[in-house]
Order: structure tokens, then sequence, then C-alpha cells
């Protein structure tokens, strides 16, 4: 619980610093919590496939970076509140944008993210790797 | 002091995500990730109270950052949500994949509707 805690003191404020140094105007894409969310999961990703299949068995790797740092530096409730007044203020387009492009683009990145650390990292048996 | 007072936040926001997925996974044994959901829909609900607060009754900038950005933002991921989906997509559980999608945008779009609209 307390390396959970030691990185989510990490994550939230670099979420919080990314969103001071690149704020979007209200009624714009909101591209940094964009950002912020398909890094997060392209990086979840590579982390767990490390942590799962390549590195021998950790016990603060997982609950540091995976649950604390990315958890809290990824965000759901912005993405859902931020689409909502897009929707209250009728901008349906962007509210679509906003909703669609990073549900794909997050679900990609995590694709791309386990995909990429497989064929970096995971050691494939000789027998098929030498056929 | 805003950027301590997130830090602090997230720091109770993360171990808190936890807690709920633990006790929502003792509950349900299946591979269906319902610890996530309820928490990211929980969380934007919060976050909407929270915004609305900001917007109409003069809650601080600082509050919403801290309890908004630091504690709901930490509180609720996106990371897990995705990773979990593409999880489902490698198992082939389909149909659970595009449920888990679909019923955590709907409840998470209409609860977060919900918390903004009651701050109203």
């Amino acid at each position: 619980m307390a390396v959970i805690a030691a990185g989510g003191f990490l994550g939230g404020p670099t979420r919080y610093l990314l969103g001071q140094a690149f704020p979007t105007a209200q009624h714009t894409f909101p591209a940094t919590t964009f950002v912020i969310n398909v890094t997060g999961a392209f990086v979840l990703a590579v982390l767990l496939v490390c942590v799962i299949e390549v590195w021998p068995p950790t016990h603060y790797v997982r609950p540091f970076g995976a649950v604390g740092f990315l958890g809290a530096y990824t965000t759901f409730s912005t993405w859902m509140v931020d689409t909502d007044r897009f929707l209250a203020a009728g901008r349906y387009g962007l509210a679509a944008l906003d909703v669609f492009g990073s549900l794909f683009s997050g679900l990609a990145a995590t694709a791309l993210g386990i995909f990429l650390a497989r064929a970096a990292l995971v050691r494939r048996s000789p027998g098929w790797s030498r056929a | 002091m805003t950027l301590l007072g997130v830090a602090i936040a997230s720091a109770i926001g993360a171990p808190a995500r936890y807690l709920v997925d633990r006790l929502v996974a003792s509950r349900n044994r299946g591979a269906f990730p319902w610890g996530t959901l309820v928490i990211n829909v929980t969380g934007a609900f919060v976050l909407g109270v929270l915004v609305g607060m900001g917007a109409h009754h003069g809650l601080s900038k600082q509050a919403v950052a801290i309890l908004g950005t630091g504690l709901c933002g930490a509180y609720t991921t996106f990371s897990t949500f995705s990773v979990e989906t593409v999880r489902l997509v490698e198992e082939r559980a389909f149909g659970k994949a595009v449920l888990n999608v679909g019923v955590s945008l709907a409840a998470g779009l209409l609860a977060g509707a919900a918390g903004l609209g009651l701050a109203q």
C-alpha cells in the first residue's frame, strides 16, 4: 500500500504539471489529457509484459509503477467529464472525437506496447526461432 | 502548495483504487473487470460534482485541482481500463471486451453528467 501511494504521489502531479505546462482552452480538444492517457496506456502495456513475462518475480515494480504511478498518471474521470461538458455545450463532434479518439488510440497503444515489448524482450523458444 | 496538495491527494487516490478493486474482485470471480468499472464510474461522478461546484458554487480552483485532478484523477485510471480490455480481446472474450467498453463509457458519461447536473 505504501508503495502504491508513493507511485501515486509522483504520477498524479506529473499529470497536473503537464496540464499546467500545456493547457487546452475550453471547448477545444483536450490534447494534453489525450496524450497523457495514450502514453500511459502504452507504457503500462510494456511494463506489464516485462513484469509478467520477462523479468524474474519482483515485489515493488508492479505496485509502484503500474498501480501507483501509471494508474494515477492516467485518468478516466477527466476524460468523461470533459466529454460531458462538450455534450452540454452542444459540441457533439468534439465529444465524439474525444470519446472515440481516446478509446481507440488507447487500445491501439496498449496492443502496440504488448506487441513491441514481446517482440523485443520475450525470448522465443529455440525450437521455432531456428527452424 | 497546490502541487503538494495534488501529490498528497494522488497518494490517497491510487491506494483507494487498489482497495476498491480488491474489494469488488473478492465478490466476483469471473474474468470481467468489475473493479475498474466501479472505480471509474464513481470517480467520474465525484469529479462531475467537483467541477460543477467550481463552476457554479465558488469552489476554489485550488480545491478543484487537489480533489478533482489529484484525488479523482489518481483514483480513476485509463491505462488499466485499456489493458484489461485488450486482455479480454487476447483471451477471445470479445463480448466481454465490448461490454466493458460500452458499460464503462455509457455509465461513466452518465455519472459525470449526473455529478455536473447535481452541482448546478
